[in-house]
Parts: structure tokens; C-alpha cells; sequence
């Protein structure tokens, strides 16, 4: 039990580490300067140590059997109309649930509040931050049902890249400037903790199920879509508001 | 202690609607489409508490931790008094300890990021290894160091963004003709892996930091873009390292037998 308890914490340390020695050595030998308020920087430290722990901890006991299991079982159904719906739902749902996408959209909330975009009101800041990871949200689960029917159907990743990125020019040309910088960004941000390990076992799942799939060509892939639908998805909802 | 209390209460009852739809998508699936209980129910309801739970700590963290580093950083390398000049300037020369923290920062979080160790380990197995782990990860590793360093002289010159990602993305489509076959899903998933979920906020504050200290930057127009320069720049490398690694080993058999 306590070995379980400090894997994770082992994880957590593995992926600060270097973030900490990057900044401690600027800080100390190019900037000189001790940092400001030590104790509140070291306690948020801890907390984001415990916090990641604790929570990819949580993903291994109950999000990841369970959703592995699922979309293994789904894919081995071969009922289209049930795969889509869980494809979309699947993508939606481990998007909302995203820690870096909230943390993102409250300080894109934030910002836009400064630059006189929305109303500097919390809840103003709170619909927009919303609103965003919603369209994220939306976006990924739209990328992850085009990926599944990729499969399925056996097309090259290539062109939905080259659809994607079409999108991405298009909309470019339209999107208000002050939307541009966040949305080219949610693309990078949607695609870790949570997202990435359903995903891939979903795309595993089918392209083993189906004859003549290899699964290592056919089932990965997907995350480079899935990047490209929430720049398109963004800067859509920039140009509607 | 009671303010404290309350935004921990806050910031817990939005976490757990966070993750309500993702419960909902799992429980609903299960028992509506399958039919079936889920196996070991009171371990998969821990594992929902714990990952609330974990949220919470990991949101509140990176508010008094990952997000005033980020921001502290980008302002004390870009002050006039550290760079030794009387008024802030716009000049890009000016911002070199910057660009080499961007790319420090990059390189190191990348290189030892567990999600790539396991991706270049399969890629190796996979390539019977003409793939050598090492070199696949110091690939993605520049890959996202120059990315990041790239994102800041973006900010510093306040050229438009999509330039560069419309560009980059065109390089990308090019190589994808030209890479070998197996290398190329690879490639594309590298560039959504290796933006984790503590780098993200950290090179987020940086840029954001960035742009409001630079004279004539603001940050809604330009404070953003570094994640999606981290994303796209792995990209490139993986497959130009795939694409080098193939030439050499074309190059070296053209000699072996010079027929």
C-alpha cells in the first residue's frame, strides 16, 4: 500500500524535477537574485506534487480500466452508430475533465478581461473560460469520431491532416486577431494527461478487431487531429460570438 | 483560514463538474449499453475521488506555484536593470537570456518526460531498431527547445503568429511525403505528448509574462503561441531525424558496393 502511494509521488517528482533545476539555475547563477516569497512558491510546489499523484493515481484505479474495457468492448461490437456516440462523448468528456485546458482557459479568461474583451466580472471571465474549453471539448470529441471512421474505412492519417490544416488557413484569414494566439494553443493542450491513454486504446482496440488493420500504422495517429480540430473549433467560436 | 476554506470549496465544486461528463460517458456505456456492472466498483469510485481530489490540490498549486514562476521568470530576464539598459527595448537582440531559458526549459522537461521514454522505447522495437531511443528523444527534445525559443523572438518581434505555425505545419506536409511510412503517425503524436500538464501552465506564464513586459506587446494579441510552437517544432525533428537516418544508411550502402 504505501509502495502504491509512492510510485505516484515518484512520477509526479520525475516530471518537476526538471522544471525546478531549470528555473533554481537561472535564478541563482544568471539572475543572482533569491526568489520572492520562497515558502508560498515551495507550498504551491507541493501541492502540484500531491495533486499530480494523486490524481494520476485516480486515473489508474478507476478512469483507465474502466474506459479501456469499454472501448475494447465497443470495438469489438462493430455497431457503427454506438461507436460514434461513445467516440464523441469519450472525447468530450476527457476534455473537459483536462486539468492543464482548465488552468489554460482561466488565465485566457483572464487576459481577455485585461485587454477589455469581455467584462472584467468573475462571471463574465467564468462564461468565457467555458465557453472555450466547451469548443475544445466539442472540437476533440468531432476529431476523435473522424479518426475512428478513419480506421474503420482505412483512409491515410495524411489527409486528415491536410484537411485539418486547410481549416486551420481558412479560418485563420477570418478569426479576429485576439482569438488566434488561444486557439493555435488549445490545439497543444488538449492532447495530454486524461485524453491521450483512452484515445489510444480505443484507436488500438478497433484497428485489432478489424482484419487487415495493423495496429501500430492504423490505431496511432489520432493525436495529431485531434491537435488540429480545437485551432479550427476556436477560432469558429471566435468568429460566431 | 475561512477564505482559504471557501475558495478550496469552490475550486472543489467545479472540479467535480469537471468530471462529471467523463463519469457519466464510462457509468452510462457500461450499464445502459453493455449491460454489464462494472467490475470492482468501490476501487473505480476511489479512483474518482482521488482523481477530484488531485485536481483540486493541482489546480490550487499551479496558481501559487507553476504560474508566478512562469511569470517571475519572464519578467526579471526582460528587465532593463538585469540586461543593463536605461529603458526597456524592442530590439530582439536585446532578449537572448530569454530565448536560451525557453529553450533550456524546453529541452530539459522534454527529455524526461515519461510519456516520450515509452514512445521512443516502442518506436525501437517497432523499427527493429534503426530507431535508437536515445536519438528519437533528443530529437523531440530540440524539436521543442527551438519551438519554445522560436515562440519567444515571436513575442519579442511581435511578428503574426500564424505565419510561422501556416509555415510550419507546410513543412510538415512536405516531409510527410518524403519521411519513411512507419515514422510518420510517430512523429505527429510526439508533437501532442510531449506538452505535459506542468509544462503547459509554466511556458503559458512565460509567454503571457513576456508580452506585458515588452514595450508595444500586449498580451491577448501575442502572449500566446508557445505551446503550439512546442507542439509543432517536435514534428519536423522526428521525422528530419528518421529522414537523416535513412540517408546515412542509403549512403553508406552506396559505398559498401560502388556498383
Amino acid at each position: 500500500m504505501l509502495g502504491r502511494l509512492l510510485q505516484p509521488l515518484l512520477y509526479s517528482l520525475r516530471d518537476l524535477t526538471p522544471i525546478v533545476l531549470v528555473v533554481a539555475v537561472f535564478q541563482v547563477l544568471v539572475l543572482r537574485q533569491p526568489f520572492p516569497d520562497l515558502a508560498g512558491l515551495l507550498g504551491g510546489l507541493l501541492l502540484v506534487l500531491v495533486g499530480l499523484a494523486l490524481f494520476t493515481q485516480g486515473l489508474e484505479l478507476g478512469l483507465f480500466p474502466i474506459g479501456e474495457a469499454l472501448a475494447h468492448a465497443l470495438a469489438r461490437r462493430g455497431s457503427l452508430g454506438l461507436l460514434v456516440l461513445f467516440s464523441f462523448t469519450l472525447g468530450f468528456g476527457t476534455t473537459v475533465a483536462e486539468p492543464a485546458l482548465i488552468a489554460i482557459a482561466d488565465e485566457a479568461a483572464k487576459v481577455a478581461a485585461q485587454g477589455q474583451l469581455i467584462p472584467d466580472t468573475p462571471l463574465a471571465r467564468a462564461d468565457y473560460a467555458q465557453g472555450l474549453r466547451y469548443t475544445v471539448a466539442v472540437s476533440v470529441g468531432f476529431a476523435i469520431v473522424l479518426g475512428v471512421i478513419r480506421i474503420l474505412r482505412g483512409w491515410p492519417v495524411q489527409w486528415l491532416i491536410v484537411g485539418g490544416y486547410a481549416g486551420v488557413v481558412v479560418l485563420t484569414a477570418f478569426a479576429p486577431p485576439e482569438i488566434v494566439g488561444i486557439a493555435y494553443d488549445s490545439g497543444g493542450v488538449t492532447t495530454s494527461t486524461i485524453t491521450v491513454p483512452l484515445v489510444a486504446a480505443l484507436g488500438v482496440g478497433l484497428a485489432s478487431s478489424i482484419a487487415g488493420r495493423n495496429p501500430l500504422v492504423d490505431g496511432f495517429g489520432l493525436i495529431a487531429f485531434a491537435s488540429l480540430t480545437p485551432m479550427v473549433f476556436v477560432m469558429a467560436y471566435g468568429v460566431l460570438r | 483560514m475561512t477564505a482559504w476554506l471557501d475558495s478550496f470549496l469552490a475550486v472543489l465544486r467545479t472540479t467535480v463538474v469537471d468530471v462529471v461528463p467523463i463519469a457519466l460517458v464510462l457509468f452510462g456505456f457500461q450499464y445502459l449499453v453493455l449491460r454489464r456492472p462494472v467490475p470492482r466498483l468501490p476501487k473505480v469510485a476511489l479512483g474518482f475521488v482521488l482523481v477530484v481530489i488531485g485536481m483540486v490540490f493541482f489546480l490550487e498549486g499551479l496558481e501559487q506555484a507553476l504560474f508566478p514562476l512562469g511569470r517571475l521568470m519572464a519578467r526579471s530576464l526582460s528587465s532593463p536593470e538585469f540586461l543593463g539598459l536605461s529603458a526597456p527595448s524592442t530590439a530582439w537582440e536585446d532578449y537572448l537570456w530569454v530565448y536560451l531559458f525557453a529553450a533550456a526549459l524546453g529541452f530539459a522537461t522534454t527529455i524526461a518526460e515519461p510519456a516520450l521514454i515509452a514512445v521512443a522505447m516502442e518506436a525501437s522495437r517497432i523499427t527493429g531498431g534503426a530507431i535508437r531511443p536515445w536519438g528519437l528523444r533528443l530529437a523531440v527534445a530540440v524539436g521543442v527547445a527551438v519551438g519554445i525559443a522560436l515562440g519567444c523572438f515571436r513575442i519579442v518581434t511581435g511578428t503574426p503568429l500564424p505565419y510561422y505555425i501556416i509555415a510550419g505545419y507546410a513543412v510538415v506536409l512536405l516531409q510527410t511525403a518524403y519521411a519513411p511510412k512507419a515514422i510518420i503517425a510517430l512523429a505527429y503524436d510526439t508533437g501532442g505528448v510531449t506538452t505535459s500538464t506542468v509544462t503547459v501552465p509554466l511556458v503559458a506564464a512565460l509567454g503571457l509574462g513576456l508580452a506585458a513586459q515588452i514595450p508595444g506587446r500586449s498580451p491577448v494579441l501575442d502572449g500566446f503561441g508557445l505551446i503550439a510552437f512546442g507542439s509543432l517544432f517536435p514534428m519536423m525533428t522526428v521525422m528530419g531525424y528518421a529522414q537523416a537516418g535513412e540517408w546515412l544508411a542509403h549512403r553508406r550502402r552506396r559505398l559498401k558496393n560502388p556498383s
